[in-house]
């Protein structure tokens, strides 16, 4: 008996199933999320990010941060990254949808991201990311982030100083040579922009009530007193 | 049972001497594509090994080729992992998967230069994407990280490979179909499927939200579970029971473990997403299908193991056994090791640390590469007619690997739980039980972790000298001038007398 067509038959519904349950059902369940009205803040949320911070995005891809940082952070009660400041809420999927790549990542050797512009706001947010970019020892020493100095041009001055010139938020120690100066590439720019921008806004209530959390003990006191332990 | 042991060790020596022609001539004409995917796959094992050095080195010592943008660890880590998956292992799986299939289905395999010129464009495609990768077109897409222009060719001239494999397999003169063969096809027909699918819905035409995460993660499980993982084990079900001159323990446990692989290994991907922002149900479902693998796992563990008793002092012989074994042997661990990591409690821990990539590494480096190294180690003499130049350096192959991934494996996952713990201890009362994992910021965490990073690259050291011993028997076996006449294998010491073989 010729038993191949059945055993591919098997083989392709296998995959199908698969397909079916984890990619189709979510595809047409929620990839068509909408963004929702927020009354207090006059906005729908979640926002577009401004052109730049997209552009800093792909600098973000291209240098593989994804590698060594998370975009999600977890519910209460999942882990402690609330007390850490990694987010005021959990993330949900509705976070995401504007998104044209998703990056929530899977390895946490440095702090998750997805909330890092509330962290690092403003111009001062600006000159930590510089120095830290610059060299990671200067704002965080210990760690083990690589330098990323390419993001940085050091040029000769050519006639009036650059407005845009950056050594003087460094330590002495990394000055440029007399005459020149010390700026921030395109690239450089746009990443920091896209850091400053990487910030959930507030979704309704109900988003995260639909979203697992682990019991509390006294339900299982209830049913099962000492036995369970 | 010696005589089979020889037999099988060394066909040469069959004492049926139709079949003898038969397999010879099977051999022969798989000879140039099987030498250039395998001559391709263990130069990509060493840019990959460079590459993995580079990136674990950097991890402890951030300034090592610091300013050097292309070989920044973020792609220097990507470079890595493409290399050894799309050089490395699918290079040596196509050889093996080609040889075995052609042996099995007892047909010639056809217009072998067609094949190669599948071969030759699967080649071009990878050194585009890494050169894409460190140009900076990277997708950042876990697995999936070769820029949209290499991967149409990549796809092309998988469908070509994976076509001529089930063509020879239709044309057979083998009326049974061996559990490998059930193996092979399966694994020929998923890899496309996922490749495409994915490529489509995260490439070319994104879907949206964390659909992506789910598109990502059912594509990247898969490719270790019904690709790398249906591979290493046709290899082990056809090379176990032959290097031991000896039918496997239960043609029913094979095929019990192989419908169980092919319904639960499926779902187990999103348990790389758990308490992410993708849907409780479909965590749930991955949570469930990942422990249900316990089921094939213990099944086809069982089944070689049984194949084995009785037999084990054939390791102390066969190079191909000894590392055919470790690979089976670690599939069973690391498979049990992945279910229990799908566990809620146990990923609220391990998921984002230095955990999984031990894993991951315990998977393809412990379970297929050892299974792939054993599996050539059987090939190349039969496609060559000649052998191995020099067992001393298949010793130290196999020790310095076998060690190294052991520490590399165990020094990882202790790093990994540690970093896990002090990740999830903050302030508060519960967090003076173990003070040094207590309050840690991101820093300290990463002080936790720093020696067993250290320890990685002495284990990466250690790995790689195994490797440039492999490469070195390669290239030595590959010059050195054909022998006259029979030939006897190489073993690690010289073959057992009549009653050692039991």
């Amino acid at each position: 008996m010729n038993r191949a067509p059945l055993i591919f038959l098997g083989i392709f519904f296998a995959i199908a199933f698969s397909w079916t349950g984890i990619v189709l059902t979510n595809h047409l369940g929620y990839a068509k999320l909408q963004p929702v009205f927020n009354e207090d803040e006059g906005k729908a949320f979640p926002q577009r990010l401004p052109g730049e911070a997209i552009r800093g995005k792909e600098v973000y891809r291209d240098l593989g941060c994804v590698y060594c940082h998370t975009q999600q952070v977890r519910h209460a009660g999942y882990g402690v990254d609330l007390e850490r400041g990694w987010g005021e809420r959990g993330s949900v999927a509705r976070d995401y949808i504007h998104e044209k790549r998703v990056y929530l990542g899977t390895m946490r050797t440095g702090p998750d991201l997805r909330n890092v512009g509330a962290r690092f706001a403003g111009e001062g947010g600006r000159d930590w990311h510089i120095q830290h970019f610059y060299d990671a020892q200067i704002t965080s020493k210990g760690s083990i982030m690589p330098n990323y100095r390419f993001l940085f041009e050091t040029r000769p001055i050519v006639g009036e100083p650059s407005p845009k010139a950056v050594q003087s938020k460094l330590p002495p120690q990394y000055q440029p040579p007399a005459g020149h100066e010390i700026v921030l590439t395109q690239r450089g720019e746009d990443l920091i922009a896209y850091l400053l921008a990487l910030k959930d806004g507030p979704l309704g209530p109900d988003e995260t009530s639909r979203l697992y959390v682990p019991k509390e003990e006294p339900k299982k006191e209830a049913s099962q007193p000492e036995a369970a332990k | 049972m010696s005589a089979t042991l020889t037999a099988s060790l060394n066909p040469a020596s069959s004492p049926d001497v139709a079949q003898r022609a038969e397999l010879s001539a099977i051999d022969a004409s798989t000879k140039a594509p099987a030498l250039y995917f395998l001559g391709s796959s263990v130069l990509w094992l060493i840019v990959g090994t460079v590459f993995a050095l580079i990136a674990s080195f950097k991890m402890h010592s951030p300034t090592f080729l610091g300013d050097i943008e292309w070989l920044t660890f973020g792609r220097a880590r990507t470079l890595h992992l493409n290399a050894v998956i799309y050089g490395w292992s699918v290079n040596a799986s196509f050889a093996v998967a080609l040889w075995l299939m052609a042996r099995l289905s007892r047909a010639e395999l056809r217009h072998a230069g067609l094949l190669l010129i599948a071969a030759i464009f699967w080649n071009v495609g990878v050194t585009v994407g890494m050169v894409g990768i460190a140009i900076g077109h990277s997708t950042s897409i876990e697995w999936l990280e070769f820029p949209a222009y290499a991967t149409p060719i990549l796809f092309f001239a998988y469908a070509f490979v994976g076509a001529w494999a089930v063509a020879t397999f239709r044309f057979g003169r083998s009326k049974h179909i061996y559990v490998s063969q059930w193996y092979l096809l399966a694994a020929l027909f998923w890899f496309p499927s996922l490749y495409g699918v994915a490529q489509v819905m995260l490439v070319f035409e994104p879907t949206r939200g964390t659909v992506q995460a789910l598109v990502n993660w059912w594509f990247a499980h898969n490719v270790l579970g019904l690709w790398f993982t249906p591979i290493g084990l046709a290899a082990i079900y056809y090379f176990l029971p032959k290097v031991l001159g000896k039918p496997i323990n239960s043609y029913y446990l094979s095929v019990l473990g192989f419908w169980s692989l092919a319904i639960f290994y499926n779902w187990a991907g999103v348990h790389h997403l758990i308490g992410g922002p993708v849907p409780v149900w479909v965590q749930t479902a991955g949570i469930a299908a990942s422990f249900m693998m316990v089921v094939p796992v213990i099944v086809t563990g069982l089944n070689q193991h049984l194949t084995l008793v009785g037999s084990a002092s054939a390791l102390k012989y066969s190079p191909t056994l000894r590392f055919i074994v470790f690979g089976g042997v670690n599939y069973t661990l690391t498979s049990l090791a992945g279910s229990l990591m799908s566990m809620r409690s146990w990923a609220e821990i391990t998921h984002f640390t230095h955990y999984t990539v031990g894993h991951a590494h315990h998977g393809m480096y412990a379970f297929f590469t050892m299974v792939m190294f054993g599996s050539i180690y059987y090939i190349l003499p039969r496609i060559l007619l000649k052998e191995w130049p020099s067992a001393k350096l298949i010793s130290l192959h196999f020790w310095a690997t076998a060690i190294g991934i052991t520490i590399y494996v165990v020094g990882l996952s202790l790093g990994g739980i540690l970093q896990g713990i002090a990740t999830n201890m903050t302030h508060g009362p519960d967090a003076s039980i173990i003070p040094y994992l207590s309050n840690a910021d991101v820093k300290g965490i990463i002080e936790i972790t720093l020696p067993y990073l250290q320890v990685r690259s002495y284990s990466g050291v250690l790995i790689t000298i195994g490797h440039l011993a492999f490469a070195v028997n390669f290239v030595w076996m590959l010059v050195q001038p054909r022998p006259v006449g029979a030939t006897a294998p190489t073993l690690f010491r010289p073959a057992p007398d009549l009653e050692a073989a039991r």
